[in-house]
């Protein structure tokens, strides 16, 4: 019944657009992925990653462009022709169907025997590890559970590519994290290809080989999540990537690849990425802005949270300037101190309007 | 005050808060006395004209207490209007069902829904007895409908449509299906069309979409779309009097009470002829709601249950 290979070697999205009227919901996507990849489709909400997985499932047409399974056009097949597999953000488990029954519809709508329907749901079932609830009606699981039962029926029909559309999001802090693992662990032993819609940084870092940030439809930065969580290329990527120190400054070049910048009366020195001279953006983790003896930046404590291990706090510049910063001594408001950023953690971008 | 008076109070309170936790653990709090006016209406128009109808019926002009019953199953020009009406009324309804379904589907994905509904719904503003003059005119034998068929050469003779059972049967279907209809519309739009894109991605085709998602989710709302279309046209008299032959073919049940009560001017009988209409009526409707029983009821949603 799909049409799609399963042995495909790329799957390619080149310039895919959708508008919703007069609104360009998708701007001329293009994406290559090979076979066997995780791929984390992350932004904010509104940035067109919901509408890209539902272009790649056929659950809407695309106004312009093309998606290729090596060299066959899917993107003019129905959804049911593609044979992707596809976990719905709200699970969309048959209510009147048992579990069982549930992980077995893609295999009987292709016209399978019994017996191998009930193997392989087994085997389904087995690698969710949850056997025991064959029998059950969605409505007597847990969402974890459920969450559990919409994977097992996607990848039962062994899709080419399985498709997730922010599959966590209506889990609780401790199973989300559980449920990662898991996801993880089952693409790895189905050996398909995975595409992953989150919101979430951790979410796409901690499971995907390679991230696509998206914003306002289009593509902003395609890369491991190392590169993404070191280097972003742009700052509203950056801002996206959890820097959340983003201060204007002027930037002039050092000479040896390194520029200086400053914040207030505080000079500074950062690594370029996308602009090392005049009107700039300074991007730095909390993380990375910690107190030392000899911090350029003179500052007071506003607020101090203690997170276990170290305190997560804001503290102003005297020029008003807000920066928030780690601290593994105990820190409290009011209190003067001095801060600093490794220049290498310290990046510098041309000052675009976020 | 003195300490004694204060624990006094403090148990008081804590019996009172306890009383209505016990309540509001039965549902039962302020909002509950909101049902009263409608109780209220329903014991007025409903309750009371219903036990004073059965008394009544019980005290025959002559005869034992059970005498209008013994009359009505014992006269075939009574007792056939059961079979009479029942053979409309559940035609009528199955067929508008069946038409229902397929206009919903494809209703449900249409952007101006809105109008299209509106324009689906207008025969329930018109009333049946302008349906009828409508019907009349244009099934009739000098009407457009047989004018057109004899022109195109289909027939030789105008095919006799009104003052009969076809008659009544159609002007039942136009003036009950936009009922039905919004009816359907309301079940099959309260379905998660992500359980539809679900099958889709799995590799269902349209049809079997329907038949196992669709479907199955839909047989508890046509239960109910059955019963109270059912229940509509189980009653029909305007229709077979204007467009039936009332006193053959279409004489219906609601026909023989009228004629009971006010040609006869015997109320007692009237009483009679409604209560078996009512108990008719529950018959079909307590099988029908026992059959749905055997098929999934639950939410037709598919997230965290």
């Amino acid at each position: 019944m799909a049409l799609a290979p399963h042995d495909f070697r790329r799957l390619r999205l080149d310039g895919v657009s959708r508008d919703f009227g007069s609104f360009n919901a998708l701007k001329d996507v293009t994406l290559d992925v090979a076979r066997g990849e995780f791929i984390a489709l992350l932004g904010p909400s509104g940035c067109g990653k919901s509408t890209a997985m539902n272009c790649l499932a056929g659950l809407l047409t695309l106004s312009a462009g093309s998606i290729w399974l090596d060299d066959i056009r899917v993107d003019r097949l129905k959804p049911e022709e593609r044979g992707f597999g596809m976990v719905f953000q709200n699970y969309a488990l048959f209510p009147h169907m048992s579990v069982a029954r549930n992980v077995g519809f893609g295999l009987a709508m292709q016209g399978r025997g019994r017996a191998e329907i009930a193997k392989r749901v087994e085997a389904a079932l087995a690698l969710v590890r949850l056997q025991a609830q064959a029998a059950k009606l969605p409505g007597q699981l847990s969402g974890g559970q459920q969450q559990r039962v919409a994977i097992a029926r996607a990848i039962v029909i062994e899709p080419p590519l399985v498709l997730m559309d922010e599959p966590l999001s209506n889990l609780d802090a401790k199973l989300r994290l559980e449920m990662r693992a898991e996801i993880r662990r089952i693409h790895e032993s189905v050996g398909s290809t995975t595409i992953y819609v989150t919101h979430d940084q951790d979410e796409a870092l901690s499971l995907a080989d390679r991230v696509v940030v998206m914003r306002e439809g289009r593509v902003r930065q395609i890369g491991t999540p190392e590169e993404l969580y070191a280097r972003p290329l742009h700052a509203d990527v950056a801002e996206f990537m959890g820097y959340r120190n983003i201060v204007p400054s002027s930037a002039t070049p050092t000479g040896d690849g390194t520029s200086r910048v400053g914040i207030g009366d505080a000079a500074l020195i950062g690594t370029p990425v996308d602009g090392r001279e005049g009107a700039v953006l300074i991007a730095f983790r909390p993380d990375d802005l910690t107190p030392s003896a000899d911090g350029p930046i003179a500052a007071t404590v506003t607020t101090a949270e203690y997170r276990g291990r170290d305190f997560f706090g804001k503290a102003a510049t005297s020029a008003g300037t807000e920066l928030y910063f780690r601290s593994e001594q105990k820190v409290a408001p009011g209190e003067a101190i001095r801060l600093g950023v490794d220049p290498r953690r310290l990046l510098i971008y041309a000052d675009a309007a976020l | 005050m003195s300490t004694v008076s204060i624990q006094a109070a403090a148990e008081r309170t804590a019996e009172r808060r306890e009383f209505r936790q016990w309540l509001a653990h039965r549902g039962l709090d302020g909002v509950t006395l909101l049902v009263l006016p409608a109780a209220l209406f329903t014991v007025a128009l409903f309750v009371y004209p219903f036990l004073y109808g059965l008394v009544l019926s019980f005290q025959p002009a002559e005869g034992g207490w059970l005498a209008n019953y013994r009359t009505f199953f014992s006269d075939p020009f009574l007792y056939t209007t059961i079979a009479k009406t029942l053979w409309l009324a559940l035609p009528a309804t199955l067929i508008n069902i069946a038409a229902s379904v397929p206009v919903a589907m494809r209703v449900r994905l249409m952007r101006r829904q809105r109008l299209l509904t509106t324009i689906l719904v207008v025969p329930i503003t018109l009333g049946t007895v302008l349906i009828a003059e409508g019907l009349l005119n244009y099934l009739g034998p000098q009407g457009w409908f047989n004018r057109t068929l004899m022109t195109v050469g289909l027939i030789d003779h105008p095919i006799r449509l009104v003052h009969n059972y076809w008659g009544t049967l159609i002007s039942l279907i136009i003036s009950g299906f936009p009922f039905t209809f919004l009816l359907t519309l309301s079940y099959v739009t309260g379905i998660d069309p992500s359980l539809e894109q679900a099958a889709a991605t799995l590799g269902a085709g349209p049809w079997a979409r329907f038949r196992h998602i669709f479907l199955p989710l839909l047989v508890p709302g046509f239960a109910i779309t059955f019963c109270l279309t059912f229940v509509q046209m189980f009653s029909v008299f305007p229709s077979a009097v204007l467009l039936g032959e009332p006193a053959g073919e279409t004489r219906v049940i609601s026909i023989a009470a009228y004629t009971a009560a006010y040609e006869q001017y015997n109320d007692s009988m009237a009483a009679a002829i409604a209560m078996i209409m009512g108990a008719v009526q529950l018959a079909i409707v307590a099988t029908v709601l026992g059959l749905r029983g055997l098929f999934y009821r639950g939410p037709a949603g598919s997230g965290k249950g």
